[in-house]
């Protein structure tokens, strides 16, 4: 018996083990295949746009895109010295606003930093006018001096490379324009107007699909090429338009030459821009991710002595958040309180009459959303049906109808009805488990009714209730539909402020904060769902 | 029961004043819409008295059948002089409650199908909480049942106009049904409806039943974590759902799409697929494929011909929860689809939230009738898989 010590084999020779180890691997590999392809379903037309909501919760991006020069400039300040920030703060947000008011992107970081600080809007939308005024001063001056300055091609000849030049006076309509490149050498003789030269050539070419030789010049341009030319010295200059360069050098450097200060300039457009809160708005949005959605989502903001409540008058959300609790635990409390007797009937009647009453159940639990709540929109205006009943049976005055609809009143009974029957199934199910005999031996043994029911039955129906309560309320907390048509303005839920979000005022954001917290609130709730019932026992149509 | 309870003769003190209290009772909604609530208390009270000691002391009880009709027309007679034809019907169903009502309490009708030991106040009890549970079956199947004729009122109105309680024909019409199929705004929400819902049924149903089949294999790893995610999109509130999917298919340029919306709802319907046919599988005899793979069979043909005829009652039931789904879903399609996708549920909730029109009625019973077709047929799936794995005679 030498071979009872070595390992058992299996038919092909290698061990047990081993070819068990690979037939489960080989099992294993197949479940996973048949379940990949919806796995990767799911995860895309699902998952992933929840992790988009997620992302966007505290994506804010838009400002530092915006602005790259201005938040740059703008670490260094400091926002507690109530002081406005220096005049290269100013200078990058000239520039900044005047590119981002060419590509009309102004309005809508105006819109984004709106919601952190009411009048940003108009205050963004006013400056992507008013900045022009600015550089026309500076643009008129070197007019005067030199026409060709305000011309389209000695700018081309003065700032792009020879071949671009060359290759842009050949380009006719319908061709692909060649791709703009500096002069060498312009960049370091006048680094600002080369990078404002170059950001207005690209944009001509690009988003506008014209030619900078038949485009004049923004006036940021022109404004840069003052700053450029105070600062540097071009006697020795010798390229192209060398004499129309060194005229405006020395016009520049003359005592009559007028000059705007940038944050006059600003401050000529709108006072607004003198307060250090509008600066100090732009430095706590400019990382690339913010918790504000988060904060505004509870009522809260960021200020300089760090995150505080927002004031009275403005906090709604903790309100809606706190409404949608008290009536989704309303309505689960109301379908417990509705559910548990008829519950109890069905599992107690013989099988056919609780099939036949089942039916009457599921009846309501498979008709369209929209129906129910349509016919609820009916039952319960002033003009409706249980109002025209009241009214004919006296109860009523004709002058006094009850008022049941666009308040809380008729989104709870209205989604107590829809929600009814998630109560009702699972209720049922573990009644219909639970053995009659032992309320007849608690009765048998000395037990009133009531201590029978209170003592044995009950606690056995205790899971059916916790099971169909978690249900209803995840169901109920992210309601959108019913207190949409039926809850007026005092019955409404957080979830359709979401939706208002998302559709009317756009702050995007936002909208995805309050969901990511609907969202943990639902998770945790089905978390616990899934101990106590666990989410395979999930069961449909009774 | 094996134990018979004997129907016994009530002595007059108790049948006169419960049948009276119960006159009383319905006195009450008559005298209030009659104007004096307790001159109805009183009349109703000392009418059914009367009519209870005429039949249990003065008739013999063999003219029971003569005697109900004789109330039954009396009262519809006696509804007829005050409230024309609503009265009559009103007044006949009284006729007709009470008849049986008085006969039902007076010969202790009431206790036979009790166990005969019940004292009186479990008697009381049994059929107070019968009442409680009607109450509730009432406010649960009333908003449906009130739509249904509503549907053809002859006017603009969400309400009964005096000639439909007449039975007025003019007063009924099927109006809202020619503007339902009528309107090409109508035709067309229905026409996209019936066209995402089947698409997105399918994918469900496809996906969905492949991967039910992975997840009820023996060894499955992650089978929690797998399962947890195939089952979220049920859980996630639709509105975050809706927000998700907004934003995520308009960065990849799905939204306003059909194709976006079909995605959208096949995501929705896969945790009804899921979840039906994993319960069926539980009940499937794994040693049936074992079987048909040692006779020769490949996987394909097992599947085909011995795993899918006996799994199909789940799949198609998960099917038709995944189709009632798509085509009941109003939150994702308004975020996801654009004017061009505006489905039947859509066109409904515009119609309630801004111009009010009638014609959601009549869409609306045509939803109950489908509905009500459908739950027919789960219910015929349901207990015939059951039949199939001999869980229940049905």
């Amino acid at each position: 018996m030498s071979t009872a010590s070595g390992p058992v084999l299996a038919a092909d020779g290698t061990p047990l083990k081993r070819s068990l180890a690979r037939a489960l691997r080989v099992q294993k590999i197949r479940a996973l295949l048949l379940i990949a392809p919806l796995l990767l379903f799911v995860l895309v037309s699902f998952v992933a746009p929840i992790a988009d909501m997620l992302f966007r919760s505290v994506e804010n991006q838009i400002v530092a895109e915006t602005l790259p020069r201005t938040t740059k400039a703008l670490r260094s300040w400091d926002p507690e010295a109530q002081e406005l920030p220096d005049e290269a703060v100013f200078e990058a947000a000239y520039y900044d606003i005047f590119i981002a008011a060419e590509r009309k992107q102004h309005t809508r970081l105006g819109s984004r930093l709106n919601y952190e600080q009411t009048g940003m809007s108009s205050l963004f939308r006013k400056s992507g006018r008013g900045l022009d005024d600015i550089g026309e001063v500076y643009q008129d001056q070197f007019k005067d001096l030199d026409r060709n300055w305000d011309e389209p091609e000695p700018w081309v000849e003065l700032m792009g490379a020879p071949s671009w030049v060359a290759a842009l006076q050949d380009w006719e309509k319908g061709q692909p324009l060649p791709p703009f490149a500096l002069r060498d050498g312009v960049a370091d003789l006048l680094p600002l107007t080369a990078r404002e030269y170059a950001l207005f050539a690209r944009f001509t070419q690009q988003e506008d699909g014209k030619s900078p030789l038949k485009e004049e010049p923004w006036t940021a341009v022109h404004t840069a090429l003052y700053t450029d030319l105070a600062a540097a010295d071009l006697s020795g200059y010798d390229g192209p338009r060398a004499e129309m360069l060194r005229a405006a050098d020395a016009a520049v450097d003359a005592p009559g030459f007028e000059t705007v200060r940038f944050r006059d300039g600003f401050a000529e457009i709108d006072e607004d821009w003198l307060s250090p809160d509008v600066w100090r708005t732009i430095q706590i949005y400019s990382p690339a991710y913010t918790s504000g959605y988060f904060l505004n989502a509870v009522d809260m903001q960021k200020t300089p002595e760090g995150v505080g409540l927002r004031d009275e008058r403005e906090r709604i959300y903790g309100l809606l958040f706190k409404r949608t609790m008290f009536m989704s635990l309303m309505i689960t409390f109301s379908c417990i309180l509705l559910a548990y007797p008829v519950a109890y009937l069905l599992a107690n009647l013989p099988m056919r009459s609780a099939n036949l009453l089942m039916i009457l159940v599921l009846l309501p639990f498979w008709t369209s959303l929209l129906v129910r709540t349509s016919a609820w929109k009916v039952m319960l205006q002033q003009q409706g049906v249980i109002n025209d009943t009241l009214v004919w049976l006296g109860l009523v005055d004709d002058a006094a109808r009850l008022v049941m609809i666009n308040n809380q009143l008729g989104t709870i009974i209205a989604m107590t009805h829809i929600l009814l029957p998630f109560m009702i199934l699972p209720m049922y199910s573990v009644m219909s488990t639970i053995p009659p005999s032992y309320v007849r031996a608690a009765k048998s043994l000395g037990a009133s009714n009531w201590t029978a029911f209170w003592r044995v039955y009950f606690p056995q129906s205790v899971p059916g209730i916790g099971a169909g309560s978690i249900l209803v309320f995840i169901l109920a907390i992210g309601y959108y539909i019913t207190p949409e048509i039926v809850g007026g303005t005092t019955g409404t839920f957080i979830s359709n402020r979401i939706a208002y979000h998302i559709s009317s005022s756009l702050n995007w954001g936002l909208a995805a904060a309050l969901g990511t917290i609907l969202l943990g609130v639902v998770l945790v709730l089905y978390w616990a769902y899934d101990r106590i019932v666990g989410i395979d026992n999930v069961k449909l149509g009774g | 029961m094996a134990v018979e309870t004997q129907a016994i003769r009530q002595p007059l003190s108790f049948s006169v004043p419960a049948v009276a209290a119960a006159g009383g009772f319905a006195g009450i909604f008559v005298g209030t819409a009659q104007g004096s609530a307790l001159l109805g208390i009183f009349l109703g009270a000392i009418l059914l008295a009367g009519l209870t000691w005429l039949a249990m002391a003065v008739l013999p009880e063999r003219q029971e059948r003569m005697l109900r009709w004789a109330m039954i027309l009396g009262f519809a007679l006696v509804g007829a002089l005050v409230g024309g034809v609503p009265g009559f019907v009103l007044g006949g169903l009284f006729g007709w409650f009470f008849g049986w009502f008085v006969y039902w309490i007076g010969l202790g009708r009431y206790r036979t199908t009790l166990p005969p030991y019940l004292t009186a106040g479990q008697v009381l009890w049994h059929y107070g909480f019968r009442v409680l549970c009607g109450a509730i079956f009432v406010f649960l199947v009333t908003p449906i049942l009130v739509v249904l004729p509503l549907s053809f009122n002859a006017e603009n109105f969400f309400t009964f106009t005096p000639e439909m309680l007449r039975f007025d024909p003019a007063g009924y019409s099927l109006k809202h049904y020619r503007d339902f199929f009528g309107s090409s705004e109508w035709q067309q929400a229905l026409r996209n409806s019936l066209l995402i819902a089947p698409v997105a049924t399918l994918i469900s149903v496809c996906l969905g039943t492949l991967a039910a089949i992975g997840l009820s294999q023996p060894h499955v790893p992650f089978r929690q974590a797998i399962m947890a995610i195939l089952i979220s999109p049920m859980i996630v509130p639709l509105i975050i759902s809706a927000a998700g999917m907004y934003f995520f298919y308009s960065r990849i340029g799905l939204q306003g799409t059909y194709a976006g919306v079909v995605l959208a709802h096949a995501a929705l319907g896969i945790p009804f697929v899921i979840i039906t046919v994993t319960a069926t599988l539980v009940g499937f005899d794994r040693s049936l494929t074992r079987a048909a793979a040692n006779m020769g069979a490949g996987p394909v043909t097992t599947f085909f011909r011995v795993q899918m005829p006996l799994i199909l009652p789940g799949v198609i039931s998960g099917g038709l929860f995944a189709f009632i789904t798509s085509f009941d879903e109003v939150v994702v399609v308004i975020f996801v689809g654009s004017a061009n996708q505006q489905t039947l549920p859509w066109q409904m909730f515009t119609g309630l939230r801004e111009q009010i029109s009638p014609t959601i009625l009549a869409v609306a019973t045509i939803l109950v009738v489908v509905s009500i077709g459908l739950l027919t047929t789960v219910e015929l799936l349901r207990r015939r898989s059951e039949k199939l794995r001999g869980m229940s005679p049905g």
